[in-house]
């Protein structure tokens, strides 16, 4: 293959990986938002929880071999983006331990003080894993201040104002959507109705802010749009957008949840999309001069690793899909409660 | 205080904490593999109730490993940025083939280990059992060979690359198998494993042992020992074998650290000895209130009680390590080690004579062991690590050419400061302060609370089957009230 074939590949082939994550961990954040609202007693708590037992570790795992490919792949990239947004990375992190620690830990102790706080550090950590991920992908999208030598001149403060928290503010609500429509197929009677009363103003605050979101992007980051306006062909990455986001509704109305499912993970699929069409072919774009971007050129390991990884990840990536269908599938079916539950 | 000191502080404080989980999630592994492989031939209640018991533990223990492991594997973008340029084409590929091999496995295949009891049949709760197993084991695998590449670098070129304007070196593979299997990786690779088992062996002989202390779980504690102790008292012989082996490489590869392990100032004549104890003094090079047993090092290095080994006036002022830190970390590891075969020796010993119970003071000795095993563990990390310096990457000989190694403090986040980083150290002293009593408490708890009794679980499950019957028809799971969980929890 050539040096640019494979760059593109792992281009992709990254973009895949984060997508991956985005869609099976965006339920699990989700759920974690909706966590104190959804489930009013103790049983119910642990319902919700255990929703996502068995699966959320291995979905976060995608994050994590996303921070390995990208390392192989772009090391460049990897090291400047976790360099620039080390402050923020670092508030990730703690939340992703928090998640983690609450879900093990808080059905272990029979007591109301202790499950109450680590209902309250699930609920804190998912949002701000969710909101923080969004501002991290908001300030990517409309670049950064990039100096001589990808060495980051801003500070975290640089990294806060009102695009990037739109777009945090927009990954809140479409991960707390995406997560109510997967509590929806797991759960039963009682709860059920709860999620199921919750999904309409979860999907008309999501909604609002794609709208938002969208106009802003367009006045805000005119280079976003740039790829579209060059390759008409790819048109169709909004329109598939927008069509997946209006059959969320109408799947819901038809009473086929597993379809509408289906629908918010083609959402974030499509956002996935978006971002890539609009960075490429850089991966952070400086904000000082465009010199300093860093791009898929000069990002990138040398060929032969980039063959090397491609002949990994045609190993693995078999091997991972058949047993996260297999698991998916043992673990399919409404949750229930038994001893080995959290 | 600088940005490397503390970036170098962060990262030992963040790997120490991390490698307190994964050595007992790979060592406890294999025993509840072992337990469930039992249980599986025999039938035998008592070997369920052990391995569903080992599981819960192993189950705490992983999320710890899980969520302090996520930090490791984005440290070296965040802290390590200069670092992260020059060995990317390197090292990265060996920490994505750690996540699409190894972490992949063990998350999907621990989610039937502990929820799946009574979801999936008992050759596949085994099969899933053992994929966890070497799961953890091939995470090990990839991240020790990174981390060799470091120590002992093999299978690449410096490249020049321009970037805007300014000439930047970058390490490149030539050759993937020849970096995987650098000269010190297989030999680490083995060492690391079977530290994780010796720790994993004694972890499960300490608490049966405290349960024969207390008289209680007998049945189970009894099985469960007669894996663990045999298990430990091989383990750590191969231990001893493989570091020796260890040892004797790092002549060849890595003298600097041979030497700091040592104390071995000054090269002479005569054969070397080898001290037993002692406080390095690098400034006088010297040891004070040292005890030397002469030749002995000679002996161990070349197998050859004659010939001396080369000591730190070889190595270039400017590229020693610190003396104090691997000499003691080294000394400790070894002792540890000698400590835990004689410890299990004796445990064996009694056991095989049947009297093991009736010695209270060797089941306390057994009940201690973790903690030596883990004390070996880590002061063998810092002995490999500290005695690397001032290396990040070691500079190395390729096929007669000689290559650049880069320095640590060349390896820093250009813009990162300290003040950053000084903020981050304190978040996660405070994080991992609490998380560390937390974790302490409930596997106290769990402990504690033991396993349930054979007798016990045979009557829940004939009542599980029964009450389940009905409402698995409907939904292909289990079906289960709130009140035996109260039991399980309290
Ligand atoms: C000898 C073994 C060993 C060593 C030296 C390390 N780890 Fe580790 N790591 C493990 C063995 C392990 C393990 C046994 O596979 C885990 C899974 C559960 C546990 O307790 O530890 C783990 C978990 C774990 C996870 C979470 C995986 C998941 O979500 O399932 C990550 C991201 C890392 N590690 C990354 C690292 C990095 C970047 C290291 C080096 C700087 C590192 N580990 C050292
Ligand atoms: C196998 C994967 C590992 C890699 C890739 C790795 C790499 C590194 C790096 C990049 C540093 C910081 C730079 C430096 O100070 O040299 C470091 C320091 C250190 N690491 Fe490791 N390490 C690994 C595993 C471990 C483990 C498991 C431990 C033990 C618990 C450990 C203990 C230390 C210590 C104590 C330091 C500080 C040494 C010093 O700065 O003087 N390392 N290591
Ligand atoms: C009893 C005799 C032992 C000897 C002679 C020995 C020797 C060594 C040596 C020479 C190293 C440094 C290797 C390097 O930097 O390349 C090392 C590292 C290490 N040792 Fe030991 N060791 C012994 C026992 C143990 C025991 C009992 C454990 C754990 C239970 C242990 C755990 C480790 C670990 C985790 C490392 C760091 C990883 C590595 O560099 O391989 N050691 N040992």
């Amino acid at each position: 293959m050539s040096y640019e074939l494979l760059t593109f590949t792992w281009f992709v082939l990254l973009g895949v990986l984060l997508c991956g994550y985005a869609i099976l961990d965006g339920f699990d954040l989700g759920v974690g938002i909706l966590h104190p609202f959804i489930a009013k007693d103790d049983r119910q708590r642990r319902l919700v929880m255990n929703s996502i037992g068995p699966l959320w570790d291995g979905n976060e795992v995608w994050l994590v071999t996303f921070g390995g490919a990208l390392f192989a792949a772009f090391p460049v990239a990897y090291a400047t983006v976790f360099s620039s947004f080390y402050t923020a990375f670092f508030l990730l992190l703690t939340c992703l331990i928090g998640r983690a620690v609450s879900l093990e830990f808080r059905s272990k102790v029979q007591s109301a003080a202790w499950r109450k706080t680590w209902d309250f550090g699930f609920f804190l950590s998912s949002l701000t894993a969710a909101a923080l991920l969004g501002v991290a992908g908001g300030n990517v999208m409309a670049g950064m201040e990039l100096g001589p030598r990808y060495v980051y001149q801003g500070s975290l403060l640089s990294q806060i104002y009102w695009y990037p928290l739109l777009i945090g503010a927009l990954t809140v609500s479409l991960f707390a959507m995406h997560g109510a429509i997967y509590l929806y197929l797991k759960t039963e009677d009682e709860l059920q109705a709860r999620v199921q009363r919750a999904i309409h103003p979860l999907f008309l605050t999501f909604a609002g802010l794609y709208v938002v979101a969208t106009f802003a992007t367009w006045w805000h980051v005119p280079h976003a749009t740039e790829n579209i306006a060059n390759f008409p062909v790819l048109w169709i990455v909004p329109i598939l957008n927008a069509l997946a986001v209006l059959n969320i509704p109408r799947a819901m109305h038809l009473n086929r949840p597993g379809y509408a499912f289906f629908s918010s993970a083609m959402v974030i699929l499509a956002f996935a999309a978006l971002f890539s069409v609009a960075i490429f072919p850089n991966l952070m774009l400086s904000t000082i001069d465009p010199a300093y971007s860093v791009t898929l050129d000069n990002a990138r390991s040398s060929q032969a690793t980039l063959g090397t990884m491609l002949i990994i990840a045609a190993i693995g990536i078999p091997c991972v899909l058949s047993y996260t269908v297999i698991i998916y599938w043992i673990f399919h079916g409404k949750v229930k409660l038994d001893p080995n539950s959290y | 205080m600088d940005v490397e000191i503390l970036s170098r502080l962060q990262f030992a404080g963040t790997i120490m904490f991390h490698y307190l989980f994964p050595p007992l999630s790979i060592g406890l592994g294999l025993q509840l593999f072992l337990c469930e492989l039992a249980f599986y031939r025999t039938r035998n209640p008592a070997w369920e109730a052990a391995a569903r018991f080992w599981t819960r533990v192993f189950a705490v223990n992983f999320a710890m490993g899980v969520a302090t492991g996520i930090v490791m594997e984005f440290e070296f973008g965040t802290n390590w940025a200069a670092y992260s340029r020059f060995v990317g084409d390197v090292f990265g590929s060996a920490l994505a083939a750690e996540g699409i091999f190894a972490f992949f496995l063990e998350s999907g295949f621990l989610a039937v280990l502990v929820f799946g009891w009574d979801r999936v049949g008992p050759k596949m709760h085994l099969f899933s059992t053992l994929m966890v197993f070497l799961g953890s084991a091939f995470s090990a695998v990839w991240i020790v060979v990174a981390n060799s590449w470091q120590q002992t670098p093999a299978g690449y070129h410096i490249v020049w690359h321009d970037v805007q304007g300014e000439q930047v070196p970058r390490a490149e593979v030539t050759d993937f198998w020849a970096m995987v299997f650098n000269p010190s990786s297989v030999d680490r690779l083995t060492h690391t494993l079977i530290g994780a088992l010796v720790l994993g062996a004694f972890f499960v002989a300490s608490v049966c042992s405290f349960y024969l202390l207390r008289g209680r779980h007998d049945a189970v504690a009894r099985r469960c020992l007669s894996i663990a102790l045999p298990t430990a008292l091989l383990f750590t012989l191969l231990a001893g074998a493989t570091g020796h082996d260890s040892a004797q490489k790092l002549v060849e590869t890595q003298p600097a650290k041979l030497a700091a392990m040592e104390a071995h100032f000054e090269t002479s004549e005569e054969p070397t000895g080898l001290y037993l104890f002692g406080w390095p003094d690098a400034a006088n090079k010297k040891v004070h209130f040292g005890v030397q047993i002469p030749r002995l090092l000679s002996l161990m290095v070349y197998n050859d009680p004659s010939r001396p080994v080369p000591g730190m006036d070889q190595i270039p002022e400017d590229a020693r390590p610190p003396v104090w830190l691997p000499f003691q970390t080294f000394h400790l590891m070894v002792g540890m080690g000698t400590l835990m075969i004689m410890v299990a020796g004796m445990a064996c010993w009694s056991w095989y004579r049947g009297t093991y119970g009736e010695r209270r003071w060797l089941l306390w000795a057994v009940v201690l062991m973790p903690l030596a095993a883990m004390t070996a563990n880590q002061a063998g990390w810092i002995t490999a690590e500290v005695g690397r310096q001032p290396w990040v990457v070691y500079p190395s000989v390729q096929n007669g050419v000689e290559m650049m190694g880069m320095r640590t403090a060349d390896g820093l986040s250009e813009s990162v400061t300290a003040q950053q980083v000084l903020s981050s150290i304190i978040l996660f002293g405070i994080i991992y302060s609490l998380l560390f009593a937390v974790w302490i408490f409930v596997l106290n708890q769990k402990i504690q609370h033991g396993p349930d009794s054979p007798e016990e679980l045979t009557d829940y499950k004939r009542r599980h089957k029964e009450e389940s019957m009905s409402d698995s028809i409907r939904h292909g799971g289990t079906a289960y009230g709130g009140s035996l969980m109260d039991k399980e929890t309290g």
